[in-house]
Formats: structure tokens, C-alpha cells, sequence
């Protein structure tokens, strides 16, 4: 008994399930322990652990909707805004093919805030002056000491007035100053609506280098396209650039000028929110309009550099749609009481099933409780390699799929009690109320993933946190049913206390009105059909309306028939 | 609950046995009334919409030992003097300030003032802008995803059960569904949020899902019996409808006690409105869907097959055998 086929399918099923949770812990394990990026608990949204988030539409000159390159450039330029304004662990991301969304935990400040809906410019600025990112000097006493902040009194207007954007007048004594003290990393240093007819002190993006710019002489509308390619002729990546009719005019006398000047001043810089793209030397002569930058680019790094002077180069502003602020407090109280509910909700469905099933409610019970740990380990999984993060209304999916997943058990029990009543050996019902429960578990649950698929594909973020946690749920209830409970019964059913239909079991066949026959005895199911041309029909010919019932009943009266009702016939 | 299982027992046997099929008529003039009645609730009821809709700006603030509701008007009316402020209070420790849309300046003041005015720190205070286009947008990717959603669940449905019929009637329950699910949540005076639209989503897809599982024992019984059986199509399909009772009532209560747990607490702590108002359209929507698929599904289905000449050629032979049966007597 103990080796027959189904005890041999379910030991095989539940040990395939502890493989599959072992895997799902060892891979977050690996993220916890070994990467260090994920965590035993599950992200929070902004919702529950308090923040801002802010959402904007990028809107494009001509007013047309952007595309999604333009997008994803539009994320990349917000994200190093809010980068550069301090702010720690901000999630952007775009959405809806029209929106970014902009997360940042805690308060967002009004300076974050403008620098966050400015438009996006790039400007080209011919290079003054470099030196090394330090605002500190190590002084005569081997100290290091920061330079002071710039006298007022220094002269800041140029002795000379300068002749073109590479004139050396423009370093005045209180710019030099300034360059020195300048902190590439202090937010309050915004580059980014520095004047354009004012040289600008700024850095590079990943502050490696500090720069005197010239004030603007091009701007990012003159660039007509930019492209990465190999050079054919000494190899490595490059990036070609377009110039439009009047930037190729510009851009040669420019190029004129530079060219065989002495560095830095031989530099031509492009900007980008007043940070710097890059800062080639200029090499030659170019009045055709397409320069091309060399370097010690990557295909990426080449990629990268020209998607965003090509995107960079169409000035995107951003309107908000809609702002939002979350107190920390809020949020966890929120989050409180979504599991205050949550686990009271669980606690009536335990209750609530033990009262109709009996001891088989434990295996509700059982199932529910292996769902959970199923479903804690992979949002901590899909926090770490998704980003996924919990919201209130994703919180609230959690809970509601705690009735919807009990739902998939109901009807297996239910299947299982109807071929008891059909007066079905327990082993023999727990089979074939499995074949047939599992058909009707497969198409509904798979109605309940189209609508979570559906929605998270077109639903906004809100929806989509919901849509998320209702199918992932939906498809490990599905799991669960199959690796769990299904294998849990086929054991239980071959338990003496189960088998034998206890009454505490929930599986009594005397109390399902199964026609019964003496101890753990059942007629089997063709025998009471028989006297009548029923073998063939299936169980559910067997089941009889008022009508068929009465008669049935005139014909008992007549010749002694078998009736059909549930009668016991015999106790014991 | 040895009550339960006798009522499962009778109603598995066809002892017991509600009309759903046979009194089909009464069933949906009662559909009619309640979906006419959902309907007309706007009229004398109007449907509110939360600002995510309408476009605005909304304040909380939170923490509070006596919600006093006039602090509030006038710490917004010191910012914006023409402001008009409409002020909730929400459970016993918040109030929540709405007022058109305010510049980010001004919100940013506005939160400073009423920190000031109910003496907490700013940090209690929430605030939220949302431009009068999202909502609009979001209604229309909704109707986008609900258009979507049900073109695929008519095609699944009509696959899965090799009848369209099958789809029509599931289709017209879920309707049905919905329309009083939102007649009673806008009968019980909340607005329609973000949330609420989550919620019908979800009641949507739950709808389906539990008209499914009924359906799928109508398709057993109806094909099963064949040829040959004592039963007719109507019979065949209310017997389905009282055989999966018993699991529609455990269903419906296990799927509600939960979201009433949410509801409840979250009624009763309130302030997390998310939560409030998911749970008022779940809870109210998942018992609808019960009552629709039996008393409006299930008909349906047995009233479309009616007219079919299979239908209608066994339904004949069984009435008029069991005709038989009786004169034989």
C-alpha cells in the first residue's frame, strides 16, 4: 500500500515542492549573503514607507508625444538631477509611454522639486580652464586645507572685454576664486540654469574633472542627429555627429578657433544640465557640420554619449501631473493595519473552514500557510532583481487572494464529498475528485491571470502593484494545489482516522448520505446502478431531480427497484 | 455543521432543489429592478470623484487628538484667500482638506500653515497634487484593459466551453455585476478613487472566475447526461447550479471575510482610505458576483440553449417518457 502509484506521485510532489522553496530561498540567500543587494523582507513603496512621487509628462518642443527613446532619455536626465540634488535610493522610471515617474523617499524640497521639472538643454561651451575636482590644497604645513570662500571684493567683471567664447579675459580674479572653493558634489551648486552668456564653473558627471566653460555659443537644437560607429581608419568607437546649416557654420568658425590652441583651450565641451557629456580636443579644421568624437569609448560608453547628445539635443520639458507626499508615519500605520486585517481575515477563513471541513480544514490551513512563505520569498526575489515593491494596494491584492486562493480547496473538496455521496471509497473520491476539480481549477484561475496580465499590462502604477500580487498569488495557488494539497490528501486519505471517514474528518461518508455497507464497505457505484441502463452514463445520470426521484419511487413501488436517495441502509 | 452537509447532501441528490432555471422569470425582473435601481442612484445620489479625477489638491493631517474641522479652512485661506477648502474629517485622528489646485508653492505653505494651525509637525502632514488630466487618462487605459480583458475572456470561454452562449451569459452576469456594485458603492456615499477602480477590476475578474466554476459543472452535468438522460436541458443545468451551492456559499463567505476584516478595520481605524475603499467595492462585488452567476448566469445560459433544436428535441423525448412513466403508474 505504502509503494502504490498515487503514495509514490505524492511523496514525488511534495518533494519537488520543498526543491522548489529551497531554490526560491537559496536564490535570495545567494542575493542576501553573496551580491548583497537583497533583503529577507520585501520592498515597501513609497505608500507604505512614506515618500514623495512625483509624475511627469516629458513633453517634446513641437509638443508631439515623445517616443520611447526620447523617454528613456528623459528617465536617464531626471535621474541624474535627482542624483545630483542628494537624494538617496530615488527610483525614476518611465511609464505609459508618456510618463516618468519620480520616487523619492522622505521629503522632496522645493530646489529638488524645480530641478526635477526643468527642461532638459544641452550646450556646447568652449573649455577655459580644467583642473583636478579638489576644492581643498595641502598647504605649507602639510595639512589639507579647503580654499576659502571667494571674496566679494575680488574684482568679477573682466579687465578686457573678452572677443570670443575662448578669451582668457574671462577668468576674472572672483571666477578663479570660485573655481577653486567650487564643491562638484554640494547640491547647492546647480550648474544647470547657470546664464548662457556667462562662462560657468562645473563638472564633469561622474566629478572627475572640474571646468571654466565660455559661455554658450551652440546650443543642443543645432545637432541634427548623433550616431556611434567604428573608426575605419585607427579603429575604436566613435561618436559622429550632424550639425544643421547654421551649426555647421557656427561650429567651423569654432572649430577654426580651437583648433592648435593651447590646451585646455584646443577643449570644446558639451553640457548637459550644466554637467559635462564630454570634452573633446579639437583635432582639426571641421566646416563640413559632422565631427566625430574619439576616445577610449565602448561600443556603450560610445552608444551611451551619443543617445544623449541626440536626445539631449531636443530640449524636454517636463509638466507634473501629479505630486504626492506620504508621512512615514501614514505609511506604517497603513501598513499596520493592512496586516492587522490581514491576519484577522486569515484567522476567520482558518476558523471559518475548520467549522465546514472539519480536520481537513487544516489542510486549507496547511496550504494557506505554505502560500505565504512562498509568496514572502518571492517578492523579496522580485525586490531584488524587478525592483518590485509593495504598495497598500498590493497589500490589499495579498489579502482579498487569501479568500480567492481558499476558493481552489472549497472546490476540491467539494468534488471529493460529491463522489463520497456517490458512495466512492475515500482513496478512490480524493482521485477522482482531483481529475475532475483540477479542470475546473485550470480554467477559471487561468480567466483570474488574463485579468492580472491584462492589467498590468495597460494599468497604471497604482493598478499595476495589484495586478501584480493578484496573479502572482493566482499562479502559486496553482502551484500549491498541485504540489500540496492534492498530494497532502492522497497521503491523508490512506491515514486510518481519514480513510476510514471519522466523522471528525470531514470526509464522513455516512454523514455525505453515502450509501454505506457495513464498515469501511461501499457499494461500489455500478452495483446501485444497476437495474438500470445507467453504467454507461457517468456519475452525474446518476444524480436524480425531484422528478426523476418520484419516479423512481413509483417504480420501487411496483418491482422493488433501487432508489437513489440518500438513505443509510445499514449502521454500524 | 451537520445542517450544511444534510443541505449539500439534498441538493446533491436534487432533493432539495432551488429554481434557479424554473423561476427564471421572477429572478430577472429582480435583476432588472436592482441593475435600474443601480443605475438611477446618480440621480438622486450623485457620484463622487475622488480628486485623482477631478484634478486638485488634497491635505492630510494626521495624528490629531480632536479633528477640529475650522482650523483648516482658515490655515489654507492664509495662503490662498480664495480658496475654498472643503474639510473631511477621517476616523477620529485626521482631517483631510481638499481644495482646487494650488501652485507646488503654494502647497508647500499650505502644508507649513496647517502644521502650524493643528500644532504638529509638518512631517503629519501629507499633501497631494494630481493634474486634471490623470484621471483621464487612467479611466481611459481602464476602459482599454476592461475592452481588452473581456474580447479575450469571450474568446477563452467560447474555447474552452464549445459554446458562445456560455461567454454571452458569463458576459452579461459580469456586466450586471458591476453595475450594481457601483450603484451600492455610490449608495453607501464613497467616492470613487483609484482604489474603488482596483476594486472593480478585481470584482470583474472574480466574476468571471465564479461563474466559471459553475459553468464548468453545468457543461459536466449537460454533456454527461446525453442522450439518454431523465432530465431535461433546464433540469440539467439548475441541478449543476444546486450541486455547486453548497461551494458557492462557502466561496462567497471565505473570499468576504478577509476583505470585511480590511473593511471593518479599516473603517474603524480609518485614515487608510486605499484600503477602505478597495475593500467596500470587493466586499460588496464579491457577493453580487455570487448572487449574479446563479440568478443571472445560470438562467441565461439555460434560456439561450432554449431554442436550439437539440435542446428542445431531448427536452420533448424526456417529457414525454416521463409522461409515460406517470400513466404507467
Amino acid at each position: 500500500m505504502a509503494t502504490s502509484t498515487p503514495v509514490r506521485h505524492a511523496w514525488r510532489a511534495l518533494i519537488g515542492l520543498l526543491a522548489i522553496t529551497a531554490v526560491l530561498f537559496g536564490i535570495n540567500a545567494l542575493g542576501v549573503y553573496v551580491f548583497q543587494k537583497s533583503s529577507w523582507t520585501p520592498e515597501l513603496a513609497l505608500d507604505l514607507q512614506g515618500g514623495t512621487q512625483i509624475i511627469l509628462a516629458a513633453q517634446t518642443e513641437d509638443g508631439a508625444a515623445p517616443s520611447q527613446e526620447q523617454l528613456d532619455q528623459a528617465v536617464t536626465i531626471i535621474r541624474q538631477r535627482v542624483d545630483a540634488s542628494g537624494v538617496g535610493e530615488a527610483d525614476v522610471a518611465s511609464e505609459g509611454g508618456q510618463n516618468v515617474v519620480v520616487q523619492i523617499p522622505g521629503e522632496a524640497d522645493e530646489e529638488t522639486r524645480q530641478r526635477i521639472e526643468s527642461t532638459a538643454q544641452l550646450q556646447l561651451r568652449a573649455v577655459l580652464y580644467t583642473g583636478q575636482p579638489a576644492n581643498t590644497f595641502v598647504g605649507e604645513d602639510g595639512n589639507s586645507t579647503p580654499y576659502p570662500t571667494p571674496d566679494p571684493s575680488l574684482p568679477s567683471t573682466p579687465t578686457a572685454s573678452p572677443t570670443n567664447g575662448s578669451d582668457p579675459a574671462w577668468i576674472t580674479p572672483a571666477l578663479q576664486a570660485q573655481f577653486l572653493a567650487y564643491d562638484c558634489a554640494d547640491p547647492q551648486n546647480d550648474p544647470a540654469n547657470a546664464p548662457a552668456d556667462q562662462p560657468l564653473i562645473t563638472c564633469d558627471s561622474t566629478g572627475s574633472e572640474k571646468y571654466i566653460l565660455g559661455p554658450v555659443e551652440l546650443d543642443g537644437t543645432s545637432i541634427t542627429d548623433a550616431t556611434n560607429g567604428l573608426d575605419q581608419q585607427n579603429g575604436g568607437w566613435v561618436v559622429n555627429l550632424k550639425f544643421d546649416a547654421q551649426g555647421t557654420e557656427t561650429f567651423g568658425q569654432i572649430s577654426q578657433r580651437l583648433y592648435g590652441a593651447q590646451p585646455p583651450l584646443n577643449q570644446f565641451a558639451f553640457v548637459l544640465d550644466g554637467s559635462v557629456l564630454s570634452a573633446p580636443r579639437m583635432n582639426g579644421v571641421i566646416l563640413d557640420g559632422n565631427p566625430s568624437i574619439s576616445g577610449s569609448f565602448t561600443q556603450e560608453s560610445s552608444k551611451a554619449l551619443a543617445d544623449q547628445l541626440k536626445y539631449g539635443a531636443l530640449p524636454l520639458s517636463f509638466t507634473v501631473v501629479s505630486s504626492d507626499t506620504v508621512s512615514a508615519t501614514l505609511g506604517s500605520q497603513q501598513l499596520q493595519i493592512g496586516l492587522i486585517a490581514g491576519l484577522i481575515g486569515l484567522a476567520l477563513v482558518a476558523i471559518y473552514a475548520l467549522f465546514q471541513y472539519r480536520l481537513l480544514g487544516f489542510v486549507i490551513i496547511a496550504s494557506l500557510a505554505v502560500m505565504a512563505v512562498l509568496t514572502y520569498v518571492i517578492l523579496c526575489i522580485l525586490a531584488w532583481r524587478m525592483g518590485f515593491r509593495l504598495s497598500l494596494a498590493g497589500v490589499a491584492g495579498l489579502i482579498v487572494t487569501i479568500g480567492f486562493t481558499a476558493d481552489s480547496f472549497i472546490v476540491y473538496f467539494e468534488r471529493i464529498r460529491d463522489e463520497l455521496r456517490d458512495g466512492k471509497t475515500i482513496t478512490g473520491a480524493v482521485e477522482d475528485g482531483w481529475s475532475r476539480a483540477k479542470r475546473t481549477i485550470y480554467i477559471s484561475k487561468s480567466i483570474n491571470i488574463l485579468a492580472a496580465v491584462v492589467l498590468y499590462i495597460l494599468a497604471d502604477a497604482t493598478v499595476k502593484g495589484f495586478a501584480f500580487t493578484l496573479g502572482l498569488t493566482t499562479a502559486i495557488d496553482i502551484l500549491i494545489f498541485i504540489l500540496f494539497t492534492h498530494p497532502v490528501m492522497q497521503l491523508l486519505a490512506r491515514t486510518r482516522f481519514f480513510g476510514s471517514g471519522h466523522p471528525l474528518s470531514g470526509m464522513d461518508p455516512e454523514a455525505l448520505g453515502a450509501v454505506y455497507r457495513g464498515r469501511a464497505q461501499f457499494r461500489s457505484p455500478a452495483e446501485r446502478a444497476s437495474g438500470r441502463a445507467a453504467r454507461s452514463r457517468g456519475e452525474a445520470a446518476r444524480r436524480q431531480t425531484i422528478a426523476e426521484r418520484k419516479q423512481a419511487e413509483l417504480a420501487a413501488q411496483k418491482g422493488g427497484g433501487d432508489t437513489l436517495t440518500a438513505v443509510k441502509e445499514d449502521e454500524d | 455543521m451537520a445542517t450544511m452537509q444534510q443541505l449539500g447532501n439534498n441538493l446533491y441528490t436534487g432533493k432539495t432543489s432551488f429554481p434557479f432555471v424554473g423561476r427564471r422569470r421572477l429572478w430577472f425582473i429582480i435583476a432588472a429592478i436592482l441593475v435600474i435601481g443601480s443605475a438611477l442612484v446618480p440621480l438622486f445620489r450623485p457620484i463622487q470623484l475622488s480628486i485623482e479625477f477631478t484634478g486638485g489638491s488634497q491635505f492630510t493631517v494626521s495624528g490629531l487628538s480632536s479633528p477640529d474641522q475650522s482650523l483648516a479652512s482658515g490655515a489654507v485661506q492664509s495662503v490662498v484667500p480664495s480658496a475654498t477648502a472643503r474639510v473631511t474629517t477621517v476616523g477620529d485622528s485626521a482631517v483631510r482638506v481638499q481644495t482646487d489646485q494650488v501652485s507646488p508653492d503654494e502647497s508647500q505653505q499650505i502644508v507649513a500653515a496647517l502644521a502650524d494651525a493643528y500644532q504638529v509637525p509638518t512631517a503629519e502632514v501629507t499633501s497631494s497634487f494630481i493634474g486634471p488630466t490623470w484621471g483621464a487618462d487612467v479611466t481611459r487605459q481602464s476602459l482599454w484593459g476592461l475592452a481588452i480583458f473581456l474580447a479575450l475572456t469571450f474568446l477563452i470561454l467560447a474555447l474552452y466551453f464549445r459554446t458562445w452562449k456560455m461567454s454571452v451569459a458569463a458576459i452579461i452576469g459580469l456586466v450586471d455585476v458591476l453595475i450594481i456594485t457601483v450603484g451600492v458603492y455610490a449608495l453607501a456615499g464613497f467616492e470613487i478613487s483609484p482604489a474603488a477602480v482596483i476594486g472593480f477590476l478585481t470584482i470583474l475578474s472574480y466574476s468571471l472566475y465564479d461563474t466559471t466554476v459553475v459553468f464548468d459543472k453545468v457543461r459536466e452535468n449537460t454533456r454527461e447526461d446525453g442522450e439518454i438522460s431523465g432530465r431535461t436541458f433546464g433540469e440539467s443545468v439548475n441541478l449543476a447550479a444546486n450541486q455547486t451551492l453548497i461551494r458557492s456559499i462557502n466561496t462567497t463567505v471565505v473570499a468576504v471575510l478577509p476583505v470585511g476584516a480590511i473593511l471593518f478595520i479599516g473603517a474603524l481605524l480609518l485614515n487608510a482610505r486605499t484600503l477602505s475603499d478597495i475593500s467596500l467595492s470587493i466586499f460588496v462585488g464579491t457577493i453580487v458576483a455570487a448572487y449574479s452567476t446563479l440568478f443571472v448566469a445560470v438562467p441565461l445560459y439555460a434560456l439561450l440553449r432554449q431554442g436550439e433544436p437539440g435542446v428542445k428535441e431531448r427536452d420533448a423525448r424526456v417529457l414525454k417518457a416521463r409522461q409515460r412513466a406517470v400513466v404507467a403508474a
